[in-house]
């Protein structure tokens, strides 16, 4: 494997999973489980400075940003003015010009609003933004979002937080066919098996927040993602057999007594 | 002066942003600026002066997916 790198517009990757860094009980369990990972890279979100409580801990302070490259989100965001606003505060906070846009369509299932994102794209990688937008399982929208200077595609694999699994595999396949740049699953992994399935489609890498630190032990769920990415991008380069409706021994005829 | 800080009234004699970070006790090293919508850049800090009214907001990561 050490020769199958994923390279992003020359960034070297070491792991193909990703993780966010939200809903951890705290800092510490967010660090432990991102080092059972074995991710390097974290997404993060922008918000404002809590002023009345300046003394609380940054994330930072646990998340080396030399250690890990760390890609911020527009998360929360329903117009793309919000989107440009936050994607440029989160360069001049950070130290790349890595970005996760999302922009939002709906409260309730956090489908992206396509539309927006394919204009707020546009405008991000031509301000020589990295950008990844997280977008729907739509291989036309991916390829518009590509067209548009996306540096990779991040489809959903099912809603954020969900942990429905990787609801269309079909369309993500399609979705590959057709890429040039990479794409990585984001949003929809429950468990292990599903950043398997995601891997064994031909994903370039999946990114994985809510199934790891909503687990009961999210520092054992970062392991056992780490091994299931690892097992699935082995499985797709190895190769699967074709399936077929009845069996084929395994084991030889000849020899068999009469 | 009178400004209005990430959403709050705040009360300030400091004359440009980083010493108005310096009073919060905030290092500007992964935080970023904005006067009145418009980022600052870090270089920028010191240079550049707040006046009664205006707008600011700093903001930092926090944990995200």
């Amino acid at each position: 494997m050490d020769d199958d790198k994923l390279i992003i517009r020359g960034i070297e990757f070491k792991s193909r999973l990703w993780v966010g860094t939200g809903k951890y009980k705290n800092f510490e369990e967010t660090a432990r489980a991102i080092e059972a990972s074995g991710a390097d890279v974290v997404t993060v979100a922008v918000r404002r400075v809590n002023i009345i409580d300046r003394r609380s801990e940054n994330l930072l302070d646990y998340i080396d940003p030399k250690k890990y490259k760390i890609l911020p989100n527009t998360a929360g965001c329903y117009t793309v003015e919000d989107a440009l606003r936050y994607a440029r505060l989160a360069r001049e906070a950070g130290v790349s010009d890595l970005i996760k846009l999302e922009v939002i369509g709906d409260e309730k299932t956090l489908f992206p609003d396509v539309i927006g994102l394919l204009e707020a794209t546009e405008i991000l990688a031509k301000e020589g933004f990295i950008v990844f937008p997280y977008t729907n399982d739509d291989p036309i929208m991916a390829k518009r979002l590509e067209d548009a200077g996306a540096a990779a595609v991040m489809p959903l694999g099912a809603p954020i937080g969900s942990g429905l699994g990787i609801r269309n595999p079909f369309n993500i396949k399609i979705i590959l066919e057709n890429a040039k740049v990479p794409i990585i699953v984001d949003a929809g992994v429950g468990t292990a098996s599903d950043a398997t399935i995601a891997m064994e489609l031909g994903c370039d890498a999946v990114l994985i927040n809510t199934a790891i630190a909503g687990a009961k032990d999210p520092i054992a769920m970062a392991t056992a993602m780490k091994h299931a990415t690892i097992a699935g991008r082995l499985a797709y380069k190895a190769g699967r057999i074709s399936k077929k409706l009845y069996a084929t021994a395994s084991s030889p005829y000849d020899g068999m007594l009469s | 002066m009178r400004v209005r800080l990430n959403g709050e009234v705040y009360e300030t004699a400091c004359s440009n942003i980083e010493e108005l970070l310096q009073e919060l006790d905030i290092k500007p090293e992964f935080v970023a600026v904005e006067l009145n919508r418009r980022i600052i850049k870090r270089c920028d800090l010191s240079s550049t002066s707040i006046a009664d009214e205006d707008n600011i907001e700093i903001v930092r990561f926090v944990g995200g997916g």
